[in-house]
C-alpha cells in the first residue's frame, strides 16, 4: 500500500507526546529484545534505532489492544490479527503504566469518543451544543449516532 | 494500517475522486474513504485492499485552479512531501470533501476535545467548593472515555471516582455501560499528561489560529 511517506518521516520529527528508550521485539516467532526510541506523535507509535533520526518503523495505534506483560512491559496488538504482539520492556511499572495509559488514549477513535461525551456532557448541562462554535456541529463525525454500542 | 482500511471503524466521507497521478499525469477515479486522518483509496468501490493512503497530519486544503473542475489539493507543510491533486464530480461533493479533509487531523480534534474538556470541567468548577484531595481509584471507561464524575475537578479533568459526593448535586441516571476494549485509565498519571497536553495545545492552538489567519 502507498503512502505519503515524506509526510509520515517528517510527522515522526514532531514533538511527541511520550518518548523514550525501550527494549522492543517485534511479533516475528524468534525475533530478540532491540533498544529502540520510542515515540508517540498523534495516532503513530514510531520506533528508531538509537541513534538515527528516520524511523525504522511506525505502527498505527488504531484498532489495537495494549495489554500488560509481565513484569514490567507491555504489548501492542490489532484486533484483526491478536496474535501478533509487538513488545516493549520498560524499566519500571510505573513507567509501564504511564506508557500504556497514553497509547490507549492515542488513537482516533478515542479521542472521536471524548469529543462526543464531553459534547453531550456540555448540552446537558446548557442546552446548548458547544461544537456550534467551531462551526462543526453538523460534521458527521462527530454524531452521536456514530458511536457504536 | 491495511486493518484501519477496511475496518467497521466509522467512515467519515467517503467517495469518487480522480487523482492526479503526478505532474503531468493523467487523473484516476479512485474510491476513497475518510476514516479519522487516513484518506485511503481504492481502486474500486469492492476492492478488498487500498491501493494507497494519504496520511492528514499538518496539511492544508485548498482548492486549485485546474483545467478539471471541482478540483482542490491536499499540500502539506513539510518541503519535500507531495501535494495531492484531486477533482470531485460536482461542486457540492467538493465542497464536502475540502471541509471534511480540512478538519480531519487528530491536532485538530485533539485541540477541540481539549477545549470542551476544558469548558465542561470550568462549568462544573463554577459555584461548588473543591473537593478534598484524596486518591482516586481506577475506573473502567464507558465508550472509551472517562466516567465524569459529579464533583468538580480540583486540578484535573477527565478523570473519575464514580462516587457522588457532595449534596448539591442530585445523583446522575445510571449511564449506560458499554464494554471498552482497552482498560482503566491510570489516574496518577492523567494530571501529568493532561499538562503536558495542556501546554501543546495552547502553543498547537495558537499555531494554528495564526494558520486561520492567513488567506
Amino acid at each position: 500500500m502507498r503512502y505519503n511517506e515524506k509526510e509520515l518521516q517528517a510527522l515522526s520529527r514532531q514533538p511527541a507526546e511520550l518518548a523514550a528508550e525501550l527494549g522492543m521485539r517485534g511479533p516475528k516467532k524468534g525475533s530478540v529484545v532491540k533498544r529502540r526510541l520510542v515515540k508517540l506523535v498523534v495516532n503513530f507509535l514510531f520506533y528508531f534505532r538509537t541513534d538515527e533520526a528516520e524511523p525504522v518503523g511506525a505502527l498505527l495505534l488504531e484498532h489495537c489492544r495494549v495489554a500488560q506483560e509481565e513484569p514490567s512491559g507491555f504489548s501492542i496488538s490489532f484486533i484483526e490479527d491478536p496474535e501478533r504482539k509487538y513488545h516493549f520492556e520498560c524499566y519500571s511499572e510505573e513507567q509501564c503504566q504511564e506508557w500504556m495509559g497514553a497509547l490507549r488514549r492515542a488513537s482516533y477513535e478515542f479521542m472521536r469518543r471524548s469529543l462526543i461525551f464531553y459534547r453531550n456532557e456540555i448540552q446537558k448541562m446548557t442546552g446548548k451544543d458547544p461544537l456550534e462554535q467551531f462551526g462543526i456541529s453538523e460534521e458527521a463525525r462527530f454524531q452521536l449516532s456514530g458511536v457504536k454500542a | 494500517m491495511a486493518f484501519y482500511a477496511t475496518c467497521d471503524a466509522p467512515v467519515d466521507n467517503a467517495g469518487f475522486l480522480y487523482k492526479k497521478g503526478g505532474r503531468h499525469a493523467a487523473y484516476h477515479r479512485r474510491w476513497f474513504v475518510l476514516r479519522g486522518n487516513m484518506l485511503f483509496y481504492f481502486e474500486d468501490v469492492a476492492s478488498r485492499e487500498p491501493v494507497g493512503v494519504i496520511i492528514l497530519e499538518g496539511c492544508t486544503v485548498e482548492l486549485v485552479e485546474a483545467a478539471e473542475e471541482f478540483t482542490f489539493a491536499v499540500r502539506f507543510a513539510e518541503a519535500r512531501a507531495r501535494t495531492y491533486v484531486l477533482a470531485a464530480e460536482s461542486q457540492a461533493a467538493m465542497e464536502g470533501w475540502v471541509k471534511a479533509l480540512s478538519r480531519a487531523s487528530f491536532d485538530y480534534l485533539r485541540l477541540v476535545v481539549r477545549e470542551l474538556e476544558q469548558q465542561l470541567a470550568a462549568m462544573r468548577a463554577g459555584g461548588c467548593p473543591p473537593p478534598p484531595r484524596r486518591p482516586r481509584a481506577l475506573l473502567p471507561k464507558e465508550n472509551g472515555c472517562a466516567v465524569w464524575s459529579a464533583e468538580p475537578p480540583a486540578a484535573s479533568t477527565g478523570t473519575s471516582t464514580g462516587a457522588r459526593s457532595g449534596p448539591e448535586r442530585p445523583p446522575l441516571p445510571p449511564r449506560r455501560r458499554a464494554s471498552a476494549p482497552n482498560g482503566p485509565l491510570d489516574s496518577a498519571s492523567f494530571l501529568q499528561l493532561h499538562e503536558w497536553y495542556g501546554q501543546e495545545v495552547r502553543a498547537l492552538r495558537s499555531q494554528w489560529l495564526r494558520s486561520r489567519a492567513q488567506p
